[in-house]
């Protein structure tokens, strides 16, 4: 028998200064994931979101097939597809006003285009040319990040920082359920609620880390659950539902904005596709379980409500794909282009001046530059 | 002309003074870490910032390195100027992957628009009966990153002057504080500063003709004494102080090792992999026909930092400094 079996030996008394800081019911997530379309809420849904939602939606899927597409042909070096997950994508970027700031990670390009970074821009770092093809400061997106979760106390930091200067800016920091074991993940989240910072945490749970499965990843209930430990509130939401995923994180971020602190978000959706290119899925997951969730596409679901509603026909449809095409278009054309790298920028950004060691090396570059173009080399 | 009295101020008083200076001219200039705030710092050196400027700009941190280096990174991006203070040496390793990751080379992926002025203090080095992790010296991962400046001043000047050129710097500067010196004191004007001097410029401390002592941070006076000692054996020896690992100041060390043809290089850290291979080998790279002896190194054995009983025989004293002077005669050897 342990002592904890004990009756009457273990008395639950905490010591007389302790107190419970939150009651953590109101942060804890819902049991189910939070969901709009196909309930008698979204009859309540603006039909010009609604409009805007599918719009990019049916953009976000032609430019994932896209980009999937130009790794074949060579001209991207990888593409982690976002198909299934274009919700998750798209409203990250709608629910922000223009002075917040995003926080990609890799697969987030499509987040990234929706927020209105150049397409072609926003896929410099996977086609192999330099690491950030725009500015981060134009768009208020960070570089997409490669190392998991390391961008979330960015966010954290970059939030704290507005809010000390008076700036009415929330970021939103973007995470894969894989990421959330990474000591980053609860640093940030951590910083964020100590500090309250005017941030929002978007965990998109596809299921799988490269292959690993959600199960083998956490023990949590949900990841959203995790919020709690933290202090902050917890939301869980149905990741192919795009009006669900605009809802919920359109009020973490009037919620952050408002300085009630950060929200985590999990959406609860499903990589379709690979890892990446590089990826075989074939060896981690039966075939029925991706058919199942193709069949929660979020693009179909979106459709459903709005052709019942009458705000879509064929003729909207086919608006919408032909937009999407002109997309796929465009993007396939600048792709298909060879970049001009200069190879003395290898040098030119290192430091703001650079070092005497690098002025030697930049001149061997050049010297060695000089003697390829005569032939001689 | 004035003359102004002169007052003993240690090296901490002069970080202090440099992180107070700087945050008094830039508002954007904020200190954070763990304990820096009401504590003032484990060493002290942040004392007053909190009470001067508030705890927005001196900020207690929760106990979390990587997240406190993570969070500077967003901070820089919105326009501020973070200094962070690493407690101990090597309570920094869980901030590794923030500093090697990102702050070294957000400059970089950028190019250029999003530089990170983030100066990140550490206290380095033994000698201060530290127990485990408390005493190592690191600075060879960080010279080992491109993209990041390393800096270690060995004497209450520089300590306020390099610091002062840290924080000003738009680009991110590991600044690496010997723990041992912060007691170490020198006379100066409290009320005119020493002039703030640039990253990458190393200094002749004291000038010799029969070899150079290449060294920083915590082995200055050690060579320094080792120097005097040195006098009674006809060595008359050169000083040469780094103060900055990177930028590396090739040229005035070369132009001393070509005076004096010989050098032997000091420093507390490991010697395989340590900072001296990397000098010795820029030194013969450089002054091959200048050189009467192989460029010699003096260094911390390649060992786990040891305990604080026996960290005496670890770090290099005088007497290592003057056996490896001796072995410098190299002819009498052949």
């Amino acid at each position: 028998m342990t002592v904890m079996e004990q009756r009457g030996a273990y008395r639950p008394t905490p010591p007389p200064a302790w107190q419970p800081r939150t009651d953590p019911a109101p942060l804890l997530p819902d049991a189910a994931p939070y969901r709009v379309l196909g309930t008698e809420a979204a009859a309540q849904a603006d039909p010009g979101l609604l409009r805007r939602l599918y719009a990019q939606l049916v953009r976000g899927r032609r430019y994932n097939v896209q980009a999937t597409a130009l790794t074949k042909q060579g001209r991207l070096a990888v593409y982690p597809s976002s198909v299934g997950q274009e919700a998750c994508e798209v409203a990250a970027a709608l629910v922000l006003e223009d002075r917040d700031w995003l926080f990609p990670s890799y697969r987030d390009t499509l987040a990234v285009v929706a927020r209105g970074v150049d397409p072609v821009q926003a896929l410099t770092l996977l086609r192999g040319d330099w690491h950030t093809g725009y500015n981060p400061r134009e768009h208020r997106v960070a570089p997409l990040c490669t190392p998991l979760a390391t961008q979330l106390p960015h966010a954290v930091g970059l939030a704290h920082a507005a809010r000390l200067k008076g700036d009415d800016v929330v970021a939103l920091a973007m995470v894969g359920d894989g990421g959330t074991s990474e000591g980053d993940f609860h640093e940030a989240l951590n910083f964020a609620a100590v500090w309250q910072a005017p941030v929002v945490f978007l965990v998109q749970n596809n299921g799988f880390a490269i292959s690993v499965p959600l199960a083998k990843q956490t023990a949590a209930p949900s990841l959203a659950h995790k919020a709690v430990g933290y202090g902050m509130p917890g939301r869980l939401v149905d990741g192919n539902d795009a009006v669900a995923m605009y809802d919920v994180l359109s009020d973490a971020v009037r919620h952050a904005r408002a300085g009630g602190g950060p929200t985590l978000v999990e959406a609860v959706t499903y990589r379709v596709e690979a890892h990446t290119n590089a990826d075989d899925d074939k060896r981690y997951r039966a075939d029925s379980e991706v058919t199942a969730w193709r069949e929660h596409d979020p693009i179909d679901l979106l459709e459903q409500e709005l052709t019942a509603r009458g705000l879509l026909d064929e003729d909207g449809i086919r608006a919408a794909r032909e937009d999407a095409e002109t997309l796929a278009a465009d993007l396939r054309a600048r792709m298909n282009q060879d970049p001009a790298l200069d190879p003395m920028d290898l040098f030119a950004q290192v430091y703001a001046e650079p070092t005497p060691q690098l002025r030697e090396q930049r001149a061997q570059l050049r010297a060695e530059l000089a003697a390829e173009a005569e032939g001689t080399h | 002309m004035t003359t102004v009295a002169l007052k003993p101020a240690t090296m901490a008083q002069a970080l202090t003074r440099a992180m107070r200076d700087a945050m008094a001219t830039d508002p954007a200039v904020h200190v954070m870490g763990e304990d820096v705030g009401t504590l003032g710092g484990v060493f002290r050196v942040t004392d007053g910032l909190a009470k001067e400027f508030g705890e927005d700009r001196c900020t207690d941190t929760p106990l979390a390195e990587a997240g406190i280096l993570g969070a500077a990174v967003g901070m820089a991006m919105y326009g501020l100027r973070p200094v962070v203070e690493m407690q101990f040496d090597a309570f920094a390793y869980p901030a590794f992957e923030q500093l090697i990751s990102h702050v070294s080379r957000m400059r970089n992926r950028t190019r250029g628009a999003m530089p990170l002025p983030i100066t990140v203090r550490v206290p380095y080095g033994g000698g201060i009966g530290g127990v485990e992790h408390h005493s190592d010296s690191s600075e060879a991962y960080y010279m080992a990153t491109p993209g990041l400046h390393v800096v270690t001043p060995a004497t209450v000047a520089d300590a306020y002057g390099l610091l002062r050129a840290a924080i000003a710097s738009d680009d991110p500067v590991v600044f690496l504080e010997p723990k041992r010196l912060y007691w170490s004191k020198d006379s100066w004007n409290p009320d005119e500063p020493p002039a703030v001097e640039p990253i990458g410029r190393a200094v002749v401390r004291r000038p010799g003709r029969s070899a150079t002592l290449i060294t920083y941070g915590p082995s200055l006076p050690v060579c320094l004494e080792a120097a005097r000692a040195a006098e009674s054996e006809g060595w008359d020896l050169e000083v040469v102080d780094l103060r900055s690992l990177v930028p590396f100041d090739d040229e005035t060390v070369c132009a001393s090792v070509r005076r004096t043809g010989r050098a032997l290089v000091v420093h507390e850290s490991g010697g395989y992999g340590g900072p001296g291979g990397e000098i010795a080998a820029r030194v013969t790279e450089r002054c091959f026909h200048h050189l009467e002896a192989p460029v010699l190194r003096v260094a911390g054995f390649d060992i786990p930092y040891p305990p604080p009983m026996l960290e005496r025989h670890h770090l290099p004293g005088v007497d290592r400094v003057l056996d490896a002077v001796g072995r410098l005669q190299w002819e009498a050897e052949r």
